[in-house]
This record gives C-alpha cells, sequence and structure tokens, in this order.
C-alpha cells in the first residue's frame, strides 16, 4: 500500500473532555489515499523529545481531504498535541497498515471501547456506502461516562446507525461493559469488529470463536516508525509467531492473535 | 560510477576500506529495514550506502514485546536481532536491493565464529552486495555468552574469520559497552578489518514503577537516539585516532550537524540510525546539507574535512 509524508493543517482542535480530544487535519493527499482501519505517525513535537512519532487510527475522513484524529492525553506526546490549535501544521505519515474488510452483503457488528472507538467510524462511513442499509448493521460503543460517549456516538447516528451504549458508570445506555451488549446480537450477525481496551477485545473474540462468527480486532502497541523497519510493534500471534501491528496489522483476524499472555 | 556527479561543484564521494560510496551517508543496520520499506520517503539510489538488518544463518523470531520504550531524546531496544535468515535474504531481500544505485552492505551476526565465516562465505558468492558489516554485539554462545564485543581477543577472531571467507570489504560494527572502544579498535585492525564502524547502542533498562517490572520482556536493551550522540562522538574520535583504517560514525545523527561533527572528528562515513523512524527523509537532507556546507565554507571535496578537528590550546 501507498503511503506518503505530508505536512498538513489544522483545521480545528476540539477538546471532547479534560483529556478527550478531536482533530481535524487537513491533509488531502493521505486522504486519498486512506483506507478504514489504516493508521497515520503523528509527529507531535518541533524537537528531540518526545523523539517518536505517535500511531493513531484515522478516526474519518472527509470527501475535502480532511482527516480525523480522536485521542485521549496519556502521555508527553498526545499533551503537546492537544496544545496545538487552528492553523498550525502537523507532519503525518500515512495511511499505514492494513485495512478493515468486508464481503458480500450480511449484516455486521461494530463494537468500540473508549478510544478505541476511533477507526470504527470511518469504517462505519464506509459500510454505510455499500449495498448493504447502516439501519441493518449495529454498532455498539462504551466509555466511562456518557460526557465521553455522547459526542462520538452521535457522529455513527448522522450516518443512519442504531448505537447501543454502555458506560462504566451508567451514566448512558447500559450499565457496564459495552462487551455484555453483543450476545443478544451475536446471533443476528455474520461478521464483528471491534477496537477498544485488550479485554474488551479479548472477551469480543471469545464470543465470536465460540459460535464461529468471523471477528477483525484493530490492536494497538508499541511503535517507533509504522514502516516495518523497527520490529518494535510485536504482538504474540495465535500460531506461535509474533507479528508485527505496523505490517500485518493492525486489523488483525481475532483467531490469528494470542489473547491469553 | 555515477557518484562523480558533474552537476555539483563538490565532491562528496568517499571510500570505505574498498567500498566506493556517492556521499559519506549511509543507512545503519536494523533502522531501515532492507531499503524497500523506504523507497517511498527517500531517494535510495541517492543514499550512499544500505546497512541492511542483521542476517543470521537460520531466521530468528526475535524476543517477546514489549520490545521497545521511548526515553527523553532517545529510545530502547530489544528487538533480540529477529531476521528473515540467510536463504531468505537472498532469495527475497536481495533482488530488489540489486536494483537500487547505492551501496549494499550486510550486517551478519551468529553465535560462533563458524557461523560469522559461514555467512560471509555464502554472502560473497552472490552478486549485489558491496561489503559486509560484522555485529559483534552477540553473545559467543561458545564462550558463556560473552559477547564477541566486549573481549578485543574473541573481536580480532571473529574478524580473521570473516577476511579468511570472504572476497568482500569489511566493516567490524564496535560495541560501545566496553572499558577501551581504542583496544577494540586496534584488535579488529589487527584482524584485518578493512574499516570500523561504531557505535553500536548503549546497553541501558526502563521501570514501569507502578508495575515496578522492567519496561522491556528482555529486561534491559540498547540505546539509541540523539542521547547517545556525546558518546559516540568521543568514542569515533578516539578510534579514529587510534587506528589507520576507515571510520564510520553512527550514533544519534539526525541532522547535517550531528554529520559533520562526526566527519570533522574523523569519521569517512556516518550511518543514521533511530532518525530513520522519526524522519524517514533524514538521509536525503543530510546528503543535501553536506554540498551546501562544503560550498558555503569554500571546501570543493569533503575529504579534507575528515578528521580536521583542532585540538590545539585555545589562547
Amino acid at each position: 500500500m501507498t503511503s506518503i509524508q505530508e505536512n498538513s493543517r489544522i483545521k480545528s482542535a476540539e477538546q471532547i473532555t479534560e483529556d478527550i480530544f478531536r482533530l481535524t487535519l487537513h491533509a488531502p493527499m493521505i486522504v486519498s489515499l486512506a483506507k478504514p482501519g489504516q493508521f497515520v505517525m503523528v509527529k507531535t513535537s518541533s524537537n528531540l523529545d518526545p523523539l517518536l512519532r505517535r500511531p493513531f487510527s484515522i478516526h474519518d475522513v472527509s470527501a475535502d481531504g480532511d482527516l480525523l484524529l480522536l485521542y485521549k492525553t496519556i502521555g508527553k506526546g498526545t499533551t503537546l498535541l492537544s496544545a496545538l490549535t487552528q492553523g498550525m501544521s502537523v507532519d503525518l505519515i500515512g495511511p499505514l497498515g492494513n485495512c478493515f474488510t468486508y464481503s458480500g452483503n450480511h449484516d455486521v457488528c461494530l463494537i468500540g471501547g473508549g478510544m478505541g472507538i476511533a477507526p470504527l467510524l470511518f469504517w462505519a462511513r464506509h459500510l454505510s456506502s455499500g449495498v448493504t442499509k447502516p439501519g441493518t448493521h449495529r454498532v455498539l460503543l462504551g466509555a466511562r461516562h456518557r460526557r465521553e460517549l455522547q459526542p462520538v456516538a452521535t457522529a455513527f447516528q448522522s450516518l443512519g446507525y442504531n448505537v447501543d451504549l454502555a458506560t462504566d458508570d451508567g451514566s448512558l445506555g447500559h450499565h457496564g461493559f459495552v462487551s455484555q451488549l453483543l450476545p443478544p446480537i451475536l446471533p443476528s450477525v455474520q461478521g464483528v469488529y471491534v477496537c477498544g481496551p485488550t479485554p474488551l477485545m479479548q472477551e469480543v473474540a471469545n464470543q465470536c470463536h465460540e459460535i464461529d462468527i468471523p471477528c477483525q480486532a484493530s490492536m494497538e502497541t508499541h511503535m517507533a516508525c509504522g514502516l516495518g523497519a523497527c520490529l518494535g510493534c510485536t504482538i504474540h500471534g495465535s500460531d506461535g509467531t509474533y507479528k508485527h501491528v505496523c505490517k500485518h496489522g493492525p486489523i488483525f483476524d481475532a483467531k490469528e492473535v494470542l489473547w491469553t499472555i | 560510477m555515477d557518484h562523480l556527479n558533474n552537476q555539483s561543484p563538490v565532491d562528496l564521494a568517499v571510500n570505505i576500506g574498498g567500498i566506493q560510496l556517492a556521499n559519506p551517508v549511509m543507512t545503519a543496520s536494523g533502522t531501515f529495514g532492507y531499503g524497500r520499506e523506504f523507497a517511498q520517503f527517500v531517494n535510495l539510489d541517492a543514499i550512499g550506502g544500505i546497512v541492511v538488518k542483521g542476517i543470521s544463518i537460520e531466521p530468528r523470531a526475535g524476543n517477546p514485546p514489549q520490545r521497545i520504550v521511548e526515553t527523553p531524546c532517545g529510545m530502547l531496544n530489544a528487538i533480540g536481532l529477529e531476521n528473515v535468515g540467510l536463504e531468505r535474504f537472498i532469495a527475497q531481500k536481495l533482488p530488489y536491493l540489486r536494483s537500487i544505485k547505492c551501496r549494499v552492505v550486510v550486517n551478519i551476526l551468529g553465535d560462533s565464529v563458524e557461523e560469522y565465516a559461514y555467512l560471509a562465505e555464502k554472502l560473497s558468492e552472490h552478486a549485489g552486495i558491496d561489503g559486509l558489516e560484522v555485529n559483534i554485539s552477540c553473545p559467543n554462545v561458545k564462550k558463556g555468552g560473552v559477547a564477541f564485543g566486549t573481549n578485543p581477543a574473541m573481536a580480532q577472531a571473529v574478524t580473521e574469520a570473516v577476511k579468511k571467507h570472504s572476497t568482500l570489504p569489511v566493516i567490524v560494527k564496535l560495541s560501545p559497552n566496553v572499558t577501551d572502544i581504542a583496544a577494540m579498535a586496534k584488535a579488529v585492525e589487527a584482524g584485518g578489518a578493512d574499516a570500523i564502524s561504531l557505535i553500536n547502542t548503549l546497553i541501558g533498562m526502563a521501570i514501569d514503577i507502578d508495575k515496578r517490572r522492567p519496561r522491556l520482556a528482555n529486561i534491559i536493551g540498547g540505546l539509541s537516539g540523539p542521547a547517545i550522540k556525546p558518546i559516540a562522538l568521543r568514542m569515533v574520535w578516539q578510534v579514529a585516532n587510534a587506528v589507520s583504517i576507515p571510520v564510520i560514525g553512527i550514533g544519534g545523527i539526525g541532522t547535517t550537524e550531528d554529520a559533520l561533527e562526526f566527519l570533522i572528528a574523523g569519521a569517512t562515513a556516518v550511518q543514521i540510525g533511530t532518525a530513520n523512524f522519526y524522519d524517514p527523509g533524514a538521509a536525503d537532507t543530510i546528503i543535501s546539507g553536506l554540498t551546501t556546507y562544503l560550498e558555503q565554507h569554500n571546501e570543493t571535496s569533503l575529504i579534507n574535512l575528515i578528521g580536521s578537528l583542532d585540538t590545539g590550546v585555545l589562547s
């Protein structure tokens, strides 16, 4: 797959909660190449600390070349990113990695937890333009509380999806884990796409495995280059080999991942 | 040879122990894949030389995750020498490397002197390889796991074996994890090395204070990046003064200024390592930056710069 280095310009930098941000970058070249599930490597600093770029899933794209990132401030890189404002430039490399895949016209379920919701919006947008109507697919989203879930969920609803929600504190939707919403839905879908904390993805992978429904998981690891050179972004494969998230992924068939480590 | 670029008023060409480079900018082993990974970000034809990811006889799976940790102005890695192995390198990676114009150096690693010798012999049979770089930071399994690179006699023995079994120019890559780097350099020079590259990574570690666990699964790893540049520069200067074979400077080089420091200290060429991860076009930037520097300083040849450091007492 083709990827490029592009100096993007910030069109808007929204703060959703105290630690969650949504960045809209004008990056027409990367957007023209991007497929749902792929990621970009973002330079968060103009000096040498932090040294490495940060990987982010592509949250969404627009027809006029905008690329959206959804992220939580967890360290030096994301904190610096959150201080950037409209009009500033951000150096990107992308799109990188593989993408979600879908064949046929069956119904699927997208399930995301926390910042794992990020890659699913672009995927939902792509699916909504296909032969199957968005209304027949299912979207399950979970987060800590209403404030961080609602603004993100609205984007899926705008695409025509029926979205089921869960929050850790019960402030919106189901009070509990988003994976608890899956069992009644699972028999009616023929594919599942999951991204979120490892325990969520493991639980969803197990549920899908039990009744033999294909599941694709978007994986995250520490990553230095995103280009397949550093060999640092390793995860355990179920076949005993190591997989590199930037090259073999970030999207994996859940059966290829060893979840029990 | 296309290094004689008549368009430019300055000559960047250098010779590394028999390997003629169009310019002194190389990419370091383990930071540039097998070249192809960077084709979309840098002009591979214009780089002085690519040192490919270290090759062992058999493929190696490497270490379990977590393999990398970012540190201030640097990173630790414990990749564990993951590589495709000799056979797949020749079948799957070498054909592409042959198609690009720059020099190709193959980094080799082994658990015994015999393994290094075998790799040297086999790789010398194939067209498209301009030199070997011997990674002596590996443990010698037959000698209780002591790294070849920390014992002058073992380093010399590996160098002699590789030289004996190969017709290619041989670069030996030194580990900085020693007390006397000049002694290591002299040992590999005595072993017949055509050039020396340094430094490999410095051994370090990082701890997760909440879990009270090492951040790397391997507990310890190699530190690289701008954080190590002053140490690398000091060692390159010491080695350049200790031996008469060419020295290649490695360690935290990410800008033209970094490269110039190493050249002035006595390096005949430089390798860009960790910088490739965050700035994949760094080689292009540094090559053009060197030309600009020479023009601004009215130098016609980069060779005049090498080892030009003046350490005379300042009045």
